[in-house]
């Protein structure tokens, strides 16, 4: 079945074993599995882990990775890379947390340079990528050590605090049970589901994941598409630093280290194809939960923070290798 | 030296070669012809192992022979030159000779003066000099081949394939390849040489054996056929499929498309043609002649030195083919899996690509209603046949893939159609509906530009017919002019001539 299987599967609903059999065959169905079968093995180990305190916990920890890993989907969908989503979200953050401590701008001015910097900053990597014909690998690499030494430059290597106290409630803030963050991640799923699936620009990101030459040639602009998806990831990370300064109420030039890899991670563990053309962003959402939930649980269980690393990787090894060997 | 015999092979169902001969001599240069397609390539890729044939012996000095991979082939003192350097552009003459082969001192270690003097010898039999330390890439096309034969002779090769090696070369290295190849010959190596250029066939070869469609038509010594003898065994008088009658565009059609001039490399032919509204013109020619580049620079989809076009008599440049599209003017390319098709994308998503802006709603959603509407009903004036619009393209056969790639462009309103290779592994039956459609699409005001290799398919449906060679038109013929020898001619005999 093809990535579109949430969109229509066809006549194959006639009878309850092809249903079955569609469901097994969704890109959606392995993340799912691994969801259900990591939640319970962590629920055995942990009394703690299915309660509601903890479930809006990890929800929160995810969000920012969550969040980075949505603009990721879209690079990845059309056959792209960004290295430079945690270097991106530290300048964003560091630069908008400067204009309100330093330059005594209103905070909302200071998140909006925020936004603009990661816009600013996706645009350049789109533009290098599908004008300057290079490699997105390289360009994102040098992208994310520019934009982390910037933050740096900035800020001189420390922390930016004295933050309007209202900032906190997007790092912290909660509407009934639901943390923010986890709000605005929902939000942005929801948007990124739609442009996908419900729009031409979707159907082209797929498109040119799937063969960039054919998509071309019949008329696809396929330059503005990557300019597009480099521009929507640099958002996205602008939009994860709003959360994480919330939450750290500083702009803090060093934080996001690795972040790229955690958001590349989770796409993939959600099902999305590396050489892009397939996958879906519902996976995504899945594959972040499910390494907030390894985090999470690693932790609940008490394992040395070291060896955590050692078994997320080889988790996300098996992950891909049942992938593979199941289409 | 070397004997083929009744060489067969089928790929599936279908026989390529129905029982090949080849027969060649120490010391002969041997030319392989036929048009495309006849099979050459088949039979050359069984000779060095890459393929096994179905039936058939390959004896070699007496010894019969079949090959399960190259390396025994190369054992059997085959070496062949294809048209793709097997070369690793950044080492030496000398490393790329060695590669994998490298002869080591006692320590393990390269012993690369033991390997630059044999090198050395190797490239003296030539009869030529070489650079051996730079790396390939700074050397020409014609130097870079040398050192493919140096290679192959290397592994005392003893039957030497050539495969068009003149098509990349300009004229003064093609001589330079002849000197080479008469040194070889004179030395008792066997060559075999296969080139779509006639005058080179009889500048260089002892003997020819002939192709079509997989047949073997004959052997003769060069001195004993002419250009027209020749051509006619090429060509052959076939069985025309069934086309639709041509109905030619009407009298004092406007020109709907003008290319005043199109170069596609520096220093190449500049050609120019026009197209008429209603008809098809077709592009006949050989594989690498530059019907397609011509046809993707019109586009912006190549990069050629110099291309003016003219749309409705007004001076156009586009930059990618969007821009093309939006003057109405679109290309089914000849791939349909790399150039055509999302692979893995439904028939309903491959045929929408281009078509978004006429469903939409609230301005950037897709109307998944309509969608489907404008779908279907481009399916059936098609006749697509399938499992139904959300079927996976890839599920489909040649013939309906090739519909869905055509049904992207019936809701444009488009003028010109370029069709690439349109029937290119497409059963009979479904090649004859693609015509019929074409036909229909002319009645319509559609004007076709149809790229074809095949002979009977361009002389059955064009207008006009331009015949490219060596990256120029050569001639553009009409009416009773558009047979079979006199395109043939064109393609492998007409004169180029290059503007700086």
């Amino acid at each position: 079945m093809s990535h579109d299987a949430n969109t229509e599967t066809g006549a194959s609903r006639s009878s309850g074993k092809a249903a079955m059999a569609a469901v097994l065959h969704s890109p959606l169905a392995l993340p799912l599995i691994g969801l259900i079968v990591v939640s319970v093995l962590m629920g055995f180990a942990s009394d703690n882990f299915f309660s509601v305190s903890n479930i809006m916990n990890v929800l929160r920890q995810v969000s920012i990775v969550g969040i980075l890993a949505v603009g990721m989907t879209f690079v990845i969908l059309t056959g792209g890379i960004d290295l430079s989503v945690g270097a991106v979200m530290a300048l964003s953050g560091t630069i908008a947390a400067g204009l309100m401590v330093n330059m005594g701008m209103p905070g909302w001015v200071g998140l909006l340079a925020g936004l603009g910097v990661g816009l600013g900053l996706g645009l350049f990597n789109g533009i290098m990528v599908a004008w300057g014909k290079m490699p997105a690998i390289i360009v994102t690499l040098a992208t994310m050590g520019i934009a982390r030494g910037l933050g740096l430059i900035y800020s001189g290597g420390y922390p930016i605090s004295g933050l309007p106290s209202w900032i906190s409630w997007f790092g912290v803030g909660r509407v009934g049970i639901v943390p923010v963050p986890v709000i605005a991640m929902v939000i942005i799923y929801a948007l990124a589901w739609v442009l996908l699936q419900r729009t031409a620009f979707g159907r082209h990101v797929y498109a040119i994941g799937g063969n960039e030459t054919a998509a071309k040639l019949s008329g696809v602009k396929t330059q503005r598409v990557k300019l597009a998806v480099y521009a929507i990831s640099g958002v996205t990370s602008a939009l994860a630093a709003i959360i994480l300064t919330g939450r750290l109420m500083s702009g803090q030039p060093n934080a996001g280290v690795g972040f790229e890899l955690d958001a590349i991670a989770a796409v993939v563990l959600g099902g999305t194809a590396i050489a892009g053309g397939r996958g879906l962003i519902l996976g995504t959402l899945i594959g972040a939960v499910l390494l907030g939930i390894l985090n999470n649980g690693l932790n609940l269980v008490g394992i040395n923070p070291y060896m955590q690393d050692v078994i997320k990787g080889f988790i996300i090894l098996l992950a891909i290798y049942i992938g593979r060997e199941w289409r | 030296m070397l004997e083929l015999s009744g060489i067969k092979k089928s790929f599936g169902k279908i026989e390529v070669l129905h029982g090949v001969d080849l027969s060649v001599r120490a010391g002969e240069v041997h030319a392989l012809l036929g048009e495309n397609g006849a099979g050459k390539s088949t039979l050359m890729k069984i000779l060095c192992g890459i393929l096994h044939p179905s039936a058939g012996e390959i004896v070699i000095e007496g010894k019969p022979h079949t090959f399960t991979d190259y390396d025994e082939a190369i054992a059997a003192g085959i070496g062949i030159v294809f048209q793709e350097f097997s070369l690793i552009p950044y080492l030496t003459a000398v490393e790329n000779m060695f590669l994998a082969r490298e002869i080591r001192t006692p320590l393990g270690l390269l012993d690369r003066r033991a390997m630059r003097k044999r090198a050395a010898e190797i490239i003296a039999r030539l009869g030529i000099e070489l650079p051996l330390d730079v790396p390939i890439r700074n050397l020409s096309v014609a130097e870079q081949q040398f050192v493919e034969i140096a290679k192959a002779l290397s592994l005392e090769a003893r039957i030497l394939v050539l495969d068009e090696p003149t098509a990349t070369l300009t004229p003064g290295e093609v001589e330079h390849l002849f000197h080479v190849m008469r040194e070889l010959r004179k030395q008792g190596v066997a060559i075999v040489f296969i080139s779509h250029h006639l005058e080179e066939i009889f500048e260089i070869c002892d003997r020819i054996t002939v192709l079509r469609d997989g047949e073997y038509i004959g052997s003769c010594d060069v001195a004993d056929v002419d250009n027209d003898r020749l051509v006619e065994m090429m060509v052959g008088r076939r069985i025309e499929n069934s086309f639709p009658p041509k109905t030619g565009p009407a009298h004092g059609a406007p020109v709907v498309l003008e290319v005043e001039e199109v170069q596609l490399r520096k220093g190449g032919p500049v050609s120019s043609f026009q197209l008429r509204k209603g008809e098809i013109l077709g592009f006949a020619g050989l594989v690498g002649s530059g019907r397609t580049e011509t046809a993707l620079a019109m586009l912006g989809a190549y990069k050629a030195a110099r291309c003016k076009v003219r749309v409705d008599g007004v001076e156009k440049r586009f930059s990618e083919p969007a821009e093309a599209l939006a003057h109405r003017i679109g290309l089914l390319p000849e791939s349909r899996k790399e150039q055509g098709l999302i692979t893995s994308f439904s028939i309903l998503q491959n045929i929408s690509l281009n078509n978004y802006a006429k469903y939409r709603k609230g301005g950037v959603f897709i109307d998944h209603r309509k969608e489907r509407e404008y779908t279907e009903a481009a399916m059936d004036q098609v006749r697509v046949k399938s499992q139904g619009p959300m079927s996976r393209v890839d599920t489909l056969s040649g013939g309906n893939q090739q519909k869905v790639v055509i049904a992207r462009w019936l809701n444009h309103d488009m003028d010109v159609l370029i069709f690439d290779e349109p029937t290119r592994g497409i059963d009979v039956g479904a090649k004859a509906e693609i015509y019929t459609l074409m036909r229909e699409f002319t009645a319509k005001g559609y004007s076709i530009i149809m790229i074809s290799s095949e002979l009977p398919e361009v002389i059955g449906m064009s207008d006009r017919v331009c015949v490219f060679r060596s990256g120029g038109i050569v001639a553009t013929v009409e009416g009773d002019h558009i047979n079979s020898e006199e395109i043939m001619t064109h393609a492998t005999t007409g004169r180029v001539e290059n503007v700086a």
